[in-house]
Protein backbone atom coordinates (compact mmCIF):
# COMPACT_ATOMS: atom_id res chain seq x y z
CA UNK A 1 0.00 0.00 0.00
CA UNK A 2 1.28 3.59 -0.71
CA UNK A 3 1.13 6.06 1.41
CA UNK A 4 -0.25 9.33 0.15
CA UNK A 5 2.70 11.33 1.63
CA UNK A 6 5.39 9.35 -0.02
CA UNK A 7 4.32 10.79 -3.37
CA UNK A 8 4.54 14.72 -2.82
CA UNK A 9 6.15 14.78 0.46
CA UNK A 10 8.69 12.62 0.65
CA UNK A 11 11.02 13.54 -2.03
CA UNK A 12 10.33 17.54 -1.39
CA UNK A 13 11.26 16.32 2.26
CA UNK A 14 14.78 14.23 1.01
CA UNK A 15 15.59 17.18 -1.77
CA UNK A 16 15.10 19.94 1.48
CA UNK A 17 12.24 21.57 -0.30
CA UNK A 18 9.70 21.77 2.87
CA UNK A 19 9.51 24.55 4.97
CA UNK A 20 10.39 24.28 8.52
CA UNK A 21 6.85 23.21 10.00
CA UNK A 22 5.97 20.72 7.06
CA UNK A 23 9.72 19.48 7.89
CA UNK A 24 8.93 18.80 11.43
CA UNK A 25 5.46 17.45 10.45
CA UNK A 26 7.40 15.03 8.34
CA UNK A 27 9.73 13.84 10.14
CA UNK A 28 6.50 12.76 12.73
CA UNK A 29 4.97 10.95 9.88
CA UNK A 30 8.20 9.02 9.27
CA UNK A 31 8.62 7.53 12.99
CA UNK A 32 4.61 6.10 12.38
CA UNK A 33 5.67 5.39 8.44
CA UNK A 34 7.54 2.22 8.02
CA UNK A 35 6.87 2.91 4.06
CA UNK A 36 7.77 6.06 3.35
CA UNK A 37 11.46 5.29 6.33
CA UNK A 38 11.87 2.80 3.79
CA UNK A 39 11.77 4.09 0.63
CA UNK A 40 13.60 7.19 2.10
CA UNK A 41 16.41 5.16 2.96
CA UNK A 42 16.02 3.40 -0.65
CA UNK A 43 16.43 7.57 -1.90
CA UNK A 44 19.65 8.22 0.21
CA UNK A 45 21.30 4.71 -0.68
CA UNK A 46 20.85 5.95 -4.41
CA UNK A 47 22.27 9.20 -3.49
CA UNK A 48 24.82 7.87 -1.80
CA UNK A 49 25.69 5.71 -4.91
CA UNK A 50 25.60 8.90 -7.20
CA UNK A 51 27.62 10.75 -5.18
CA UNK A 52 30.46 8.22 -4.58
CA UNK A 53 30.51 7.69 -8.36
CA UNK A 54 32.17 10.85 -8.98
CA UNK A 55 29.89 11.60 -12.11
CA UNK A 56 30.39 15.10 -12.58
CA UNK A 57 32.08 15.40 -15.54
CA UNK A 58 34.75 18.97 -14.58
CA UNK A 59 35.46 20.93 -18.12
CA UNK A 60 38.98 20.04 -19.25
CA UNK A 61 41.29 22.69 -19.35
CA UNK A 62 41.59 23.00 -22.98
CA UNK A 63 38.42 24.10 -23.26
CA UNK A 64 38.54 26.92 -20.48
CA UNK A 65 41.02 28.46 -22.65
CA UNK A 66 39.95 27.86 -26.05
CA UNK A 67 36.77 29.83 -24.74
CA UNK A 68 39.24 32.33 -23.08
CA UNK A 69 40.79 33.14 -26.23
CA UNK A 70 37.48 33.49 -28.49
CA UNK A 71 35.92 35.92 -26.07
CA UNK A 72 38.31 39.43 -26.60
CA UNK A 73 37.51 38.36 -30.79
CA UNK A 74 34.23 38.38 -30.15
CA UNK A 75 33.99 41.73 -28.19
CA UNK A 76 35.75 43.60 -30.96
CA UNK A 77 33.89 42.81 -34.27
CA UNK A 78 30.23 42.74 -32.10
CA UNK A 79 30.11 45.04 -29.35
CA UNK A 80 27.31 44.35 -27.39
CA UNK A 81 25.28 47.21 -28.88
CA UNK A 82 26.03 49.67 -26.33
CA UNK A 83 24.89 52.36 -28.49
CA UNK A 84 27.22 54.75 -29.10
CA UNK A 85 24.61 56.92 -31.05
CA UNK A 86 22.56 56.72 -28.19
CA UNK A 87 24.73 58.54 -25.62
CA UNK A 88 25.40 61.05 -28.59
CA UNK A 89 21.31 61.41 -28.50
CA UNK A 90 20.92 61.98 -24.54
CA UNK A 91 24.38 64.42 -24.86
CA UNK A 92 22.70 66.03 -27.33
CA UNK A 93 19.27 66.30 -25.52
CA UNK A 94 21.30 67.15 -22.53
CA UNK A 95 23.06 69.61 -24.28
CA UNK A 96 19.61 71.43 -25.97
CA UNK A 97 18.19 71.65 -22.36
CA UNK A 98 21.24 73.48 -20.87
CA UNK A 99 21.06 75.99 -24.04
CA UNK A 100 17.95 76.68 -23.35
CA UNK A 101 18.04 77.14 -19.87
CA UNK A 102 21.16 79.05 -19.89
CA UNK A 103 19.13 81.68 -22.86
CA UNK A 104 15.97 81.25 -20.75
CA UNK A 105 17.17 81.94 -17.01
CA UNK A 106 20.36 83.43 -17.91
CA UNK A 107 21.75 83.00 -14.32
CA UNK A 108 22.30 79.55 -13.10
CA UNK A 109 25.06 79.66 -10.05
CA UNK A 110 26.00 75.97 -10.65
CA UNK A 111 26.85 76.42 -14.60
CA UNK A 112 30.54 76.01 -14.00
CA UNK A 113 33.06 75.11 -16.25
CA UNK A 114 32.91 73.01 -19.66
CA UNK A 115 34.73 70.20 -17.90
CA UNK A 116 32.25 69.42 -15.10
CA UNK A 117 29.02 70.17 -17.68
CA UNK A 118 30.11 67.03 -19.52
CA UNK A 119 30.63 65.08 -16.77
CA UNK A 120 27.10 66.12 -15.64
CA UNK A 121 25.86 64.85 -18.57
CA UNK A 122 27.46 61.80 -19.00
CA UNK A 123 26.67 61.41 -15.90
CA UNK A 124 23.03 61.26 -16.53
CA UNK A 125 23.77 59.37 -19.83
CA UNK A 126 25.13 56.52 -17.70
CA UNK A 127 22.63 56.98 -14.89
CA UNK A 128 19.29 56.68 -17.41
CA UNK A 129 21.22 53.57 -19.51
CA UNK A 130 22.31 52.01 -16.34
CA UNK A 131 17.85 52.19 -15.45
CA UNK A 132 17.85 50.78 -19.17
CA UNK A 133 17.27 46.50 -18.73
CA UNK A 134 20.34 44.38 -18.15
CA UNK A 135 22.87 47.62 -17.63
CA UNK A 136 22.24 48.17 -13.82
CA UNK A 137 25.35 45.72 -12.17
CA UNK A 138 27.66 43.43 -12.68
CA UNK A 139 27.49 42.54 -9.36
CA UNK A 140 24.32 42.25 -7.52
CA UNK A 141 24.54 42.31 -3.90
CA UNK A 142 23.85 44.05 -0.67
CA UNK A 143 26.99 42.98 0.94
CA UNK A 144 29.05 46.14 0.97
CA UNK A 145 32.11 43.02 1.43
CA UNK A 146 30.90 41.27 -1.67
CA UNK A 147 30.55 44.71 -4.07
CA UNK A 148 33.76 46.11 -2.71
CA UNK A 149 36.35 43.26 -3.69
CA UNK A 150 34.73 43.38 -6.91
CA UNK A 151 36.71 45.93 -7.68
CA UNK A 152 39.76 44.35 -6.94
CA UNK A 153 41.35 44.61 -10.24
CA UNK A 154 39.22 46.45 -12.36
CA UNK A 155 40.24 49.90 -11.61
CA UNK A 156 43.29 51.98 -10.19
CA UNK A 157 41.76 52.82 -6.79
CA UNK A 158 39.76 51.02 -4.38
CA UNK A 159 36.31 52.94 -4.02
CA UNK A 160 34.80 53.05 -0.16
CA UNK A 161 31.60 50.63 -0.18
CA UNK A 162 28.85 51.11 2.24
CA UNK A 163 25.84 49.77 3.14
CA UNK A 164 23.49 52.32 4.10
CA UNK A 165 20.24 49.81 4.50
CA UNK A 166 19.43 50.78 7.91
CA UNK A 167 19.38 54.48 6.93
CA UNK A 168 16.96 53.38 3.92
CA UNK A 169 19.64 53.93 1.11
CA UNK A 170 20.23 49.64 0.88
CA UNK A 171 22.78 48.98 -1.43
CA UNK A 172 21.82 46.90 -4.07
CA UNK A 173 25.12 46.28 -6.79
CA UNK A 174 27.77 47.90 -8.66
CA UNK A 175 29.21 47.78 -11.86
CA UNK A 176 32.16 49.26 -13.80
CA UNK A 177 31.20 52.71 -15.90
CA UNK A 178 33.14 55.31 -18.03
CA UNK A 179 32.97 59.00 -17.01
CA UNK A 180 35.38 61.76 -18.17
CA UNK A 181 37.75 59.25 -19.97
CA UNK A 182 37.89 56.96 -17.31
CA UNK A 183 37.21 54.17 -15.51
CA UNK A 184 34.47 54.77 -12.45
CA UNK A 185 33.31 52.87 -9.96
CA UNK A 186 29.20 53.05 -9.95
CA UNK A 187 27.62 52.14 -6.66
CA UNK A 188 24.23 51.34 -7.02
CA UNK A 189 21.44 51.94 -4.10
CA UNK A 190 17.71 52.12 -3.19
CA UNK A 191 15.15 54.49 -1.88
CA UNK A 192 11.67 52.77 -2.14
CA UNK A 193 11.32 52.69 -5.87
CA UNK A 194 14.25 55.30 -6.90
CA UNK A 195 17.22 54.00 -7.93
CA UNK A 196 20.48 56.19 -7.10
CA UNK A 197 23.88 55.66 -8.92
CA UNK A 198 26.54 56.66 -7.18
CA UNK A 199 29.83 57.44 -9.01
CA UNK A 200 33.19 56.93 -7.91
CA UNK A 201 36.59 58.26 -8.79
CA UNK A 202 39.61 59.79 -7.26
CA UNK A 203 39.61 63.29 -6.63
CA UNK A 204 42.69 63.90 -8.29
CA UNK A 205 40.88 63.41 -11.58
CA UNK A 206 37.90 65.84 -11.04
CA UNK A 207 36.58 69.27 -12.93
CA UNK A 208 38.31 71.95 -11.63
CA UNK A 209 34.63 73.56 -11.26
CA UNK A 210 32.56 71.74 -9.14
CA UNK A 211 29.17 72.70 -8.10
CA UNK A 212 27.50 70.63 -5.20
CA UNK A 213 23.87 69.97 -7.44
CA UNK A 214 22.60 70.09 -10.71
CA UNK A 215 19.35 69.14 -12.59
CA UNK A 216 19.65 67.94 -16.04
CA UNK A 217 16.24 66.35 -17.48
CA UNK A 218 14.88 65.90 -13.90
CA UNK A 219 17.77 63.59 -12.63
CA UNK A 220 19.34 65.09 -9.40
CA UNK A 221 23.11 65.23 -9.30
CA UNK A 222 24.87 65.94 -6.14
CA UNK A 223 28.52 65.99 -6.10
CA UNK A 224 31.04 66.13 -3.54
CA UNK A 225 34.28 64.94 -1.98
CA UNK A 226 35.81 63.33 0.80
CA UNK A 227 38.46 61.57 1.59
CA UNK A 228 40.26 62.24 -1.72
CA UNK A 229 37.67 60.89 -3.75
CA UNK A 230 35.37 62.33 -5.96
CA UNK A 231 31.44 61.53 -5.69
CA UNK A 232 28.40 62.45 -7.89
CA UNK A 233 25.13 60.81 -6.71
CA UNK A 234 22.14 60.47 -9.50
CA UNK A 235 18.75 59.84 -8.84
CA UNK A 236 15.51 61.24 -9.81
CA UNK A 237 15.10 61.33 -5.91
CA UNK A 238 14.28 64.71 -4.56
CA UNK A 239 17.17 66.55 -3.67
CA UNK A 240 16.39 66.89 -0.11
CA UNK A 241 16.60 63.42 0.42
CA UNK A 242 19.63 62.66 -2.18
CA UNK A 243 21.55 65.22 -0.16
CA UNK A 244 21.00 63.41 3.14
CA UNK A 245 21.78 59.97 1.35
CA UNK A 246 25.53 61.98 0.18
CA UNK A 247 25.66 63.17 3.85
CA UNK A 248 25.50 59.45 4.87
CA UNK A 249 27.82 58.66 2.77
CA UNK A 250 30.36 61.16 3.69
CA UNK A 251 30.59 59.72 6.95
CA UNK B 1 34.19 54.33 -26.22
CA UNK B 2 32.99 50.97 -28.19
CA UNK B 3 36.09 49.11 -27.63
CA UNK B 4 35.53 50.23 -24.01
CA UNK B 5 32.44 48.78 -23.48
CA UNK B 6 33.40 46.08 -25.07
CA UNK B 7 36.43 44.94 -22.62
CA UNK B 8 34.28 46.19 -19.74
CA UNK B 9 31.51 43.52 -20.52
CA UNK B 10 34.22 40.81 -21.21
CA UNK B 11 35.25 41.91 -17.86
CA UNK B 12 31.79 41.78 -15.96
CA UNK B 13 31.34 38.10 -18.30
CA UNK B 14 34.40 36.26 -17.16
CA UNK B 15 33.08 37.40 -13.73
CA UNK B 16 30.00 36.20 -13.84
CA UNK B 17 29.72 33.50 -16.37
CA UNK B 18 32.94 31.80 -16.42
CA UNK B 19 32.84 30.02 -13.20
CA UNK B 20 30.17 27.61 -14.47
CA UNK B 21 31.99 26.79 -17.20
CA UNK B 22 32.55 22.97 -15.52
CA UNK B 23 28.56 22.58 -14.12
CA UNK B 24 27.75 23.71 -18.28
CA UNK B 25 30.27 20.83 -19.18
CA UNK B 26 28.80 18.91 -16.80
CA UNK B 27 25.63 19.11 -18.16
CA UNK B 28 26.14 18.95 -21.96
CA UNK B 29 28.24 15.94 -21.47
CA UNK B 30 25.60 13.76 -19.62
CA UNK B 31 23.13 15.28 -22.12
CA UNK B 32 24.01 14.18 -25.49
CA UNK B 33 26.57 11.58 -23.70
CA UNK B 34 30.06 12.44 -25.64
CA UNK B 35 33.29 14.66 -24.78
CA UNK B 36 34.21 16.22 -27.81
CA UNK B 37 30.25 16.88 -28.77
CA UNK B 38 30.18 18.40 -25.37
CA UNK B 39 33.12 20.76 -25.71
CA UNK B 40 31.81 22.03 -29.20
CA UNK B 41 28.71 22.82 -27.53
CA UNK B 42 29.61 24.27 -24.87
CA UNK B 43 31.92 26.86 -26.60
CA UNK B 44 28.86 27.52 -28.86
CA UNK B 45 27.10 28.22 -25.84
CA UNK B 46 29.34 30.25 -24.16
CA UNK B 47 29.64 32.53 -27.15
CA UNK B 48 26.15 32.76 -27.27
CA UNK B 49 25.82 33.97 -24.04
CA UNK B 50 28.49 36.27 -24.33
CA UNK B 51 26.47 37.77 -27.09
CA UNK B 52 22.99 37.98 -25.10
CA UNK B 53 25.11 39.27 -22.09
CA UNK B 54 23.35 42.48 -22.23
CA UNK B 55 20.29 40.91 -21.62
CA UNK B 56 20.78 39.43 -18.68
CA UNK B 57 19.44 40.71 -15.76
CA UNK B 58 21.97 39.43 -12.48
CA UNK B 59 19.97 36.72 -10.72
CA UNK B 60 21.08 33.23 -10.64
CA UNK B 61 24.03 33.54 -13.29
CA UNK B 62 24.32 29.65 -12.93
CA UNK B 63 21.36 28.95 -14.23
CA UNK B 64 21.05 31.63 -16.64
CA UNK B 65 24.16 29.25 -18.12
CA UNK B 66 22.58 26.51 -17.98
CA UNK B 67 19.62 27.21 -19.75
CA UNK B 68 21.44 28.45 -22.54
CA UNK B 69 23.89 25.49 -22.42
CA UNK B 70 20.88 23.08 -22.15
CA UNK B 71 19.03 24.46 -25.27
CA UNK B 72 22.44 24.71 -27.23
CA UNK B 73 22.57 20.71 -26.48
CA UNK B 74 19.27 20.04 -27.52
CA UNK B 75 19.47 21.84 -30.85
CA UNK B 76 22.37 19.50 -31.16
CA UNK B 77 20.54 16.51 -30.34
CA UNK B 78 17.21 17.33 -32.07
CA UNK B 79 19.47 17.81 -34.99
CA UNK B 80 22.44 14.96 -34.93
CA UNK B 81 20.84 12.16 -33.09
CA UNK B 82 16.73 12.93 -33.02
CA UNK B 83 16.50 9.26 -31.56
CA UNK B 84 18.20 10.15 -28.39
CA UNK B 85 14.94 12.65 -27.83
CA UNK B 86 12.35 10.27 -28.00
CA UNK B 87 13.73 7.26 -26.11
CA UNK B 88 11.26 6.14 -23.36
CA UNK B 89 10.29 3.28 -21.46
CA UNK B 90 8.18 0.83 -19.38
CA UNK B 91 7.23 2.96 -16.03
CA UNK B 92 5.80 0.18 -14.42
CA UNK B 93 6.96 -0.37 -11.10
CA UNK B 94 7.27 -2.66 -8.63
CA UNK B 95 7.49 -1.61 -4.88
CA UNK B 96 7.14 -5.20 -3.20
CA UNK B 97 9.58 -7.09 -4.16
CA UNK B 98 12.19 -6.95 -1.42
CA UNK B 99 11.95 -10.14 0.74
CA UNK B 100 13.39 -8.55 3.37
CA UNK B 101 13.21 -4.97 4.19
CA UNK B 102 15.92 -3.22 3.94
CA UNK B 103 17.56 -5.79 1.32
CA UNK B 104 17.06 -3.03 -1.95
CA UNK B 105 18.30 -0.30 -0.22
CA UNK B 106 21.64 -2.14 0.41
CA UNK B 107 21.56 -3.45 -3.33
CA UNK B 108 21.37 0.64 -4.09
CA UNK B 109 23.85 1.70 -1.75
CA UNK B 110 26.33 -1.07 -3.02
CA UNK B 111 26.13 -0.04 -6.80
CA UNK B 112 29.70 0.26 -7.56
CA UNK B 113 30.76 3.10 -9.87
CA UNK B 114 30.24 1.34 -13.38
CA UNK B 115 26.78 0.25 -12.94
CA UNK B 116 25.78 3.79 -11.49
CA UNK B 117 27.35 5.64 -14.35
CA UNK B 118 25.86 3.29 -16.86
CA UNK B 119 22.21 3.55 -15.68
CA UNK B 120 21.98 6.82 -15.46
CA UNK B 121 23.45 7.28 -19.10
CA UNK B 122 21.21 5.15 -19.96
CA UNK B 123 18.16 7.19 -18.85
CA UNK B 124 15.59 8.91 -21.23
CA UNK B 125 17.59 12.51 -21.84
CA UNK B 126 14.61 14.25 -19.93
CA UNK B 127 15.03 11.82 -17.11
CA UNK B 128 18.94 12.01 -17.17
CA UNK B 129 18.86 15.79 -17.27
CA UNK B 130 16.67 16.35 -13.86
CA UNK B 131 18.97 13.93 -12.28
CA UNK B 132 22.04 15.80 -13.41
CA UNK B 133 20.81 19.28 -12.14
CA UNK B 134 19.57 17.29 -8.77
CA UNK B 135 22.09 14.91 -8.23
CA UNK B 136 24.84 16.18 -9.47
CA UNK B 137 24.87 19.94 -9.49
CA UNK B 138 22.53 20.15 -6.68
CA UNK B 139 20.50 22.32 -7.88
CA UNK B 140 16.90 23.50 -6.14
CA UNK B 141 13.76 22.63 -7.87
CA UNK B 142 13.13 26.11 -8.40
CA UNK B 143 16.39 26.65 -10.19
CA UNK B 144 15.32 23.43 -12.48
CA UNK B 145 13.13 24.61 -13.62
CA UNK B 146 14.35 28.10 -14.39
CA UNK B 147 17.09 25.92 -16.38
CA UNK B 148 14.65 23.60 -18.35
CA UNK B 149 11.64 26.53 -18.56
CA UNK B 150 9.33 24.53 -17.31
CA UNK B 151 6.97 24.66 -13.98
CA UNK B 152 8.57 23.32 -10.69
CA UNK B 153 5.73 20.58 -11.05
CA UNK B 154 6.94 19.46 -13.97
CA UNK B 155 10.59 19.33 -12.38
CA UNK B 156 8.97 17.09 -9.69
CA UNK B 157 7.24 14.60 -11.12
CA UNK B 158 10.10 14.49 -14.04
CA UNK B 159 12.52 13.79 -10.46
CA UNK B 160 10.40 11.26 -9.42
CA UNK B 161 9.99 9.68 -12.56
CA UNK B 162 13.71 9.60 -13.17
CA UNK B 163 14.55 8.06 -9.59
CA UNK B 164 12.32 5.34 -9.97
CA UNK B 165 13.77 4.39 -13.61
CA UNK B 166 17.24 4.82 -12.01
CA UNK B 167 15.92 2.62 -9.31
CA UNK B 168 14.76 0.06 -11.24
CA UNK B 169 17.80 0.11 -13.65
CA UNK B 170 20.06 -0.35 -10.63
CA UNK B 171 18.40 -3.32 -9.08
CA UNK B 172 18.23 -5.18 -12.99
CA UNK B 173 21.89 -5.16 -12.85
CA UNK B 174 21.72 -7.78 -10.04
CA UNK B 175 19.89 -10.17 -12.27
CA UNK B 176 21.32 -13.18 -9.59
CA UNK B 177 19.50 -11.54 -6.75
CA UNK B 178 16.42 -10.26 -8.84
CA UNK B 179 15.79 -11.77 -12.28
CA UNK B 180 13.14 -14.09 -10.52
CA UNK B 181 10.71 -11.20 -9.20
CA UNK B 182 11.44 -8.52 -11.25
CA UNK B 183 10.54 -7.96 -14.85
CA UNK B 184 12.43 -6.28 -18.11
CA UNK B 185 12.49 -2.95 -18.45
CA UNK B 186 11.26 -2.81 -22.01
CA UNK B 187 10.38 -0.48 -24.37
CA UNK B 188 6.88 -1.68 -25.01
CA UNK B 189 3.69 -0.33 -23.99
CA UNK B 190 3.06 -1.69 -20.44
CA UNK B 191 0.67 -4.83 -20.53
CA UNK B 192 -1.90 -4.75 -17.12
CA UNK B 193 -2.52 -7.93 -17.69
CA UNK B 194 1.34 -9.80 -17.12
CA UNK B 195 2.25 -6.79 -15.12
CA UNK B 196 -0.35 -7.98 -12.73
CA UNK B 197 0.42 -12.11 -12.80
CA UNK B 198 3.80 -10.49 -12.29
CA UNK B 199 5.02 -12.80 -15.54
CA UNK B 200 8.23 -11.85 -16.72
CA UNK B 201 8.01 -10.23 -20.40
Amino acid sequence: MACQNSELLLPAYFDGELDLVRNIEFEEHLKSCPLCAQQLTELQSMRSSLRSANLYERAPESLRSRIRAALPAVARPQPIPMPRRRTFEWLAVAAAILIAVILGAKVLPNIGGDKQNLIAEEIVASHIRSLQPGHLYDVESTDQHTVKPWFDGKLDFAPPVVNLADQGFPLIGGRLDYVGHRDVAALVYQRQKHLINVFVWPEDSKPAKTPEVQTIQGYNLVFWSHNSMYFCAASDLNLAELRQFAQLLER
Amino acid sequence: MEEKRGSVQAGAFEQVVLPHLDAAYNLSRWLVRNTHDAEDIVQEAYLRAFKFFGGYQGGDSRAWVLKIVRNTSYTFLEKNRPADLSEEFDEKVHTDTAEQPGAEAALLQSADTRMVRDALAELPVNFREVIVLRELEGMSYKEIAEVMGKPIGTVMSGLARGRIQLRERLLQMRPEVHGKIRTKVSNEPPNEAEEQRGLPK
